[in-house]
């Protein structure tokens, strides 16, 4: 491995200049593509990711389908010009288990039980990553499905906590992810202060874990802002354009 | 691997909700009882380490081979480590014959990633020519009999494996390698255990059984080393926890790891000295 790059300089600033509890800088775009039931397009720093949402529809292989709920299908992709390396197109082994921890991440918003026998899916492509793009990824899925007017507990909004030369530090980068002491993803339904994604690589104590989790809170909270700041943009308008 | 459907009858669900109020479960074990741990070290000569490991009715069989490989270019002089877990037919009624699916992929993905946090193995110890060749090492996990948690099964069956895996010594003359006869430890340097919990209803059990697993809302996985510090973690399942609720399978959890790992010990001891 190249030698490793100083994260954090004498004035407590990371590699991009942001503070410890400091976010990259998001933007959300609701209702991007026409063909789509809802969709959403973020850029969180340098990661760039579109989002579909179909549905709910009827799903195909029929003998897929449940009596009692709809099936929340999720695919996770990377372009392969996402990445500094060609990424193969295929899907790799991380991707298939961040589809399944996505779509366990977004489940608990939804009322599959209101439309059984049915399909809801969410396509995840990342046209370029920089760190953090699962988070990143649940952040505009949860504004997609309610693009899509799906009924919803919450929205679910998500962002990856770490520690940098020592230091518990909020919204990792790329650079940051890969050479930081751990990664922590989280996701939330910020409104109802639950957890639906956690996961962690890396070597964190107990207290450490406690004081990522309350970071990662107070950054999703601003996020949670942003989502719905979003939607509003897209459904409310400025009021002009309708006068 | 696909997966069938697996039902449970709603009686059945409620006969175990109702016994979690009562804080107890349908094995009869306390809330944050784990089950008996056993483990076989060494079952497989052919393999360069193997393990067994029972949780209750839970089985699984780890193995480890070791080849002569190339390194990754982002670690030129360390050498590689590849977990690979595949739930067969054997194991359950609900196993389907296939590929790799999502819970396979997942399992070996947090195995692994608990053993490389933790560094249980030296990987710098394993490199024989920087940047050109290294030790590779394969840890292939298959489940044999699933009565659920197959996640600890499989972290403890790969961890159990590597304790006694001895891979051959080699001298390097003019960049030739040569292998010998003579076998050597693997450079284990720190311990990786796995402890999962689910949560069913407002109750958090650990270790769940398979029936607890078909009715949990939740779950979550923490590995820890031997300092007690988290080196993986992983939540699954449709449902949700608050951070408080997290707080306490860690501080638990931490507590159950060290009781795991004196078990693992002593059971290696036992196996070494016979």
């Amino acid at each position: 491995m190249k030698e490793k790059p100083v994260l954090l300089n004498e004035e407590g600033l990371r590699v991009d200049g942001r503070k410890l509890d400091e976010l990259r800088p998001i933007e959300i775009k609701v209702g991007v593509l026409k063909n789509a039931d809802g969709s959403a397009y973020i850029v969180q720093g340098k990661n760039k990711i579109m989002v579909a949402v179909y549905g709910p529809r009827e799903l195909h292989p029929r003998h897929l389908s449940l009596p009692d709920r709809a099936v929340l299908r999720c695919r996770y992709h990377m372009a392969p010009f996402s990445v500094p390396e060609r990424k193969s197109p295929a899907p790799s082994r991380r991707e298939v288990e961040l589809s399944k921890v996505i779509r366990q991440a977004l489940e608990p918003a939804l009322f599959l039980e209101m439309f059984p026998r049915t399909s809801i899916d969410v396509f995840i492509e990342v046209l370029q990553a920089d760190g953090g793009t699962r988070c990143a990824s649940i952040t505009a899925a949860a504004v997609a499905l309610a693009d899509a007017g799906i009924p919803m507990r919450d929205l679910v909004a998500a962002v990856a906590v770490g520690k940098i030369d020592g230091k518990i530090a909020l919204d990792l980068n790329h650079l940051e992810d890969q050479y930081g002491e751990a990664d922590i993803p989280v996701a939330m339904m910020p409104g109802l202060n639950q957890i639906t994604l956690l996961q962690a690589d890396g070597l964190i104590t107990i207290e450490e874990l406690k004081e990522a989790l309350e970071l990662a809170k107070s950054g999703i909270m601003q996020i949670y802002k942003k989502q719905k700041e979003a939607l509003k943009s897209k459904y409310i308008g400025s009021g002009e354009e309708l006068g | 691997m696909a997966k069938s459907e697996e039902i449970i009858p709603i009686i059945k669900k409620k006969t175990i909700e109702a016994l979690l109020e009562k804080n107890t479960r349908i094995d009869g074990r306390k809330l944050d009882e784990y089950r008996e741990i056993s483990v076989e070290f060494n079952v497989i000569e052919k393999a360069e380490g193997s393990a067994i490991v029972n949780i209750g009715n839970t089985m699984v069989i780890a193995g480890v081979k070791s080849v002569l490989g190339k390194p990754f270019s982002d670690t030129p002089d360390e050498g590689v480590l590849i977990v690979n877990t595949e739930l067969i037919p054997l194991a359950s009624p609900t196993f389907e014959p296939g590929p790799p699916g999502e819970d396979d992929i997942e399992i070996a993905r947090v195995v692994d990633r608990g053993i490389r946090s933790a560094k249980v193995v030296d990987l710098k110890k394993l490199c024989i020519v920087p940047g050109k060749s290294v030790w590779a090492l394969y840890i292939d996990i298959y489940a044999l009999n699933h009565d659920g948690n197959l996640m600890d099964a499989s972290g403890l069956a790969a961890y159990c494996a590597l304790l006694c895996t001895k891979i051959p010594k080699h001298s390097v003359e003019n960049e030739t390698i040569k292998i010998l006869e003579e076998k050597e430890d693997l450079p284990i340097q720190h311990e990786a255990i796995p402890v999962t919990f689910a949560k069913i209803g407002e109750k958090i059990v650990v270790d769940p059984c398979y029936e607890e697993e078909l009715i949990m809302d939740a779950r979550l996985t923490i590995s820890f080393n031997e300092e007690g510090k988290i080196c993986a973690i992983q939540k699954g399942g449709r449902g949700m926890f608050t951070a408080d609720e997290i707080m306490y399978c860690a501080e638990l959890g931490r507590k159950i790891s060290r009781e795991i790992s004196e078990k693992i010990r002593r059971m290696l001891e036992n196996a070494q000295s016979t």
